[in-house]
């Protein structure tokens, strides 16, 4: 069966659903609304037998598509371009179409991927429904999301950190935390402890960021 | 928690926890009612560090994910690539890569056995484990440099060609004229030889460990019905490779979803009936005797068949140093590709292979520039260890080290 009648097949079975069905390198990806996300993870499940779920991804869209510095024309500045940061933080407490989960799903029976992409809410913390009820591995892989993204997992009964430290603040892979952090750990030697203080290093981008089109 | 439980942490720092596993365990007795595994001791941030760094750059941060099967860590990364650029390496290439990925195999395999036997108390087993593992280093050291973390593989193809000559002992004042030889015995001829060498005396080995443990009473003791995780809860644990071949369900990426030439080579996909660490003990087994044969197969069939090993675009590779001293368009590329790589087209792609210990994937997301937007590693060992409380519960404590050795775990992939 060709990828694109896999794909229509797909579709007539979930059309009571709002989604969007396309072809992504050879496998359907489906982009959900959150409010329907349970309803179709069951469906999946249960119909099509997707048994595992591989992962859970999240993705921070913060500063997509900015380029460290303009390749189309010709320029007067510098280096020191790349090196200013370039992200500005979020200072409104909305996030319209920033925060996106991805689900990797393989079904063992059929030998067929597929991914489910739902956005998050604009509410902060952002939110998505938990699947740990329809696929135990979940777990894990929604706490990470958690603990690395921020995002919320509505349900989940242990949404606990899990790679950060103990005693961590903040949401270390969103974009607009910076990649050497913000607290370092050192050893005091009038207290005669270990102390956490402000990082005394900064990031300088070794190579820019450059956006191309592969005909350039 | 009622008066007769007791808490109790194990680790970060215990040998048997195979890295820096922190256990919070509850328990009767001796028996294990809750098990809290605290993990990211070992965080790095890797999938951070990647979006602020070109493609390229962070092959080697991959070798560093799983650091007891290094190159299997970097093939998803590069495939990944691959395919949003929409390019296919060399045969050869491919080739190669399959004969690492299982010489990998092997290494990871031999590892945890050591590992596990020593957990157990099969102290013996570890040294000669630990033996072989010598000559399959000796093989990473001759393609790549480096005896551990590789980094030999690249989108489209890999590094270099296998080297026609070993890297030979030399006779010092410790070492005899006569010990040199015999050390040097299978070192004469290409790398092709050496490990066709390896591969005749490697069955034999597999032989001998199980002589010591397939029908030891003391190991069947300790892992028979020791872990058991039936099927339908495997999949919904998110079980992949080994786990869940234990578990009696024929799934292997090699086969269902072939990449590279796997599609062409013979093997033999081992399954588990009981879903014990028993089981998954004997999965693993016939899994080195299988790559053994893959292995054998890759030799002849790059013995007969030269060719390129990366392809000839010079977006992706650096062209050649006597082309650069007086082509203009060489030292043109060479300049772009080294200080700014190359840009990946917009898009998002999730690549997995099957590597030693499961599934393990990588998620890039490009929005077109010369770094990834986002990557994502998916680590089978992530997965399996989630399910460490559900499959100790119940169990000794004692058990608990062979479950921590049965799921195969290491922390660097873990953690990230």
């Amino acid at each position: 069966m060709d990828n694109q009648r896999k794909i229509e097949i797909l579709e007539k079975k979930l059309e009571a659903y709002d989604i969007d069905v396309s072809l992504n390198q050879s496998n359907p990806e489906i982009k959900v609304n959150r409010e329907q996300l349970i309803e179709v993870s069951h469906a999946l499940k249960k119909n099509e037998a997707y048994e595992i779920l591989i992962d859970v991804i999240a993705v921070d869209y913060l500063t997509y598509g900015n380029a460290d510095w303009k390749t189309n024309d010709a320029t007067h500045t510098g280096y020191s371009r790349a090196v200013k940061p370039t992200i500005i933080p979020d200072i409104d407490d909305t996030f319209e179409d920033r925060f996106a989960v991805f689900y990797q799903l393989l079904s063992v029976t059929d030998n067929q991927r597929l991914t489910l992409k739902v956005f998050a809410s604009e509410s902060n913390p952002p939110t998505v429904p938990s699947l740990i009820d329809i696929w135990s591995s979940a777990d894990w892989f929604e706490r990470e999301a958690f603990d690395l993204m921020g995002i919320h997992f509505e349900g989940h009964p242990d949404l606990r950190r899990i790679l950060t430290d103990y005693g961590f603040i903040g949401h270390p892979f969103r974009k607009d935390f910076p990649t050497n952090g913000n607290l370092e750990v050192v050893y005091d030697e009038k207290k005669g402890e270990v102390v956490y203080q402000p990082v005394s290093i900064s990031t300088r981008p070794g190579v820019p960021r450059v956006i191309r089109n592969q005909n350039d | 928690m009622t008066e007769s439980n007791l808490k109790l942490n194990f680790g970060p720092q215990h040998p048997a926890a195979h890295g820096v596993l922190r256990l919070i365990m509850e328990m009767d007795g001796e028996v294990i009612i809750n098990l809290d595994p605290h993990i990211g001791l070992l965080h790095r941030g890797t999938e951070k560090l990647a979006e602020i760094k070109p493609y390229n750059h962070s092959i080697g941060y991959m070798d560093r994910m799983d650091y007891v099967s290094m190159m299997c860590c970097e093939h998803p990364y590069v495939l990944a690539i691959e395919s949003l650029l929409d390019i296919t390496p060399p045969k050869r290439a491919q080739y190669i890569r399959v004969m690492f990925d299982e010489i990998t195999r092997i290494l990871n395999h031999l590892l945890w056995l050591g590992c596990h036997g020593l957990d157990i108390g099969a102290m013996a087993l570890f040294l000669y484990c630990f033996r072989e593992r010598e000559d399959l280093y000796d093989a990473y050291e001759a393609v790549s440099g480096a005896r551990m973390h590789a980094t030999y593989y690249r989108p489209g193809g890999v590094y270099r060609d296998l080297p026609e000559e070993m890297p030979q002992y030399k006779a010092n004042k410790f070492i005899s004229e006569k010990k040199v030889k015999r050390l040097n015995y299978n070192r004469e001829g290409s790398l092709l030889d050496f490990i066709e060498d390896f591969t005749n005396r490697f069955p034999s080995l597999v032989d001998e460990y199980e002589t010591l443990l397939t029908d030891n009473r003391i190991w069947k003791q300790r892992t028979v019905d020791i872990g058991v995780v039936t099927p339908e809860r495997a999949m919904q644990l998110g079980f992949t490779g080994p786990m869940l071949r234990g578990s009696g369900i024929e799934w292997d990426l090699r086969r269902n979803q072939s990449y590279e030439v796997y599609d062409e080579l013979d093997f033999l996909i081992p399954v588990g009936v009981n879903g014990d660490c028993y089981d998954r003990y004997l999965v693993r087994i016939e899994e080195m005797r299988q790559s053994n044969m893959i292995i054998q197969q890759c030799i002849r069939w790059l013995r007969e068949n030269q060719g390129p090993v990366m392809i000839g675009d010079h977006k992706y590779r650096p062209p050649k140093r006597d082309s650069m001293k007086h082509d203009m368009e060489s030292l043109i590329y060479h300049f772009k590709h080294f200080t700014e790589g190359y840009s990946v087209p917009e898009g998002n792609t999730y690549k997995a292979i099957e590597h030693p210990k499961g599934e393990f994937g990588v998620f890039l997301l490009s929005d077109g520039a010369n770094k990834p937007y986002r990557l994502k590693v998916r680590a089978p060992s992530f997965a399996h260890l989630a399910a460490i409380d559900e499959m100790s519960k119940g169990h000794m404590l004692a058990d608990v080290v062979s479950i921590i050795g049965t799921l195969d775990i290491v922390f660097g992939e873990i953690d990230r």
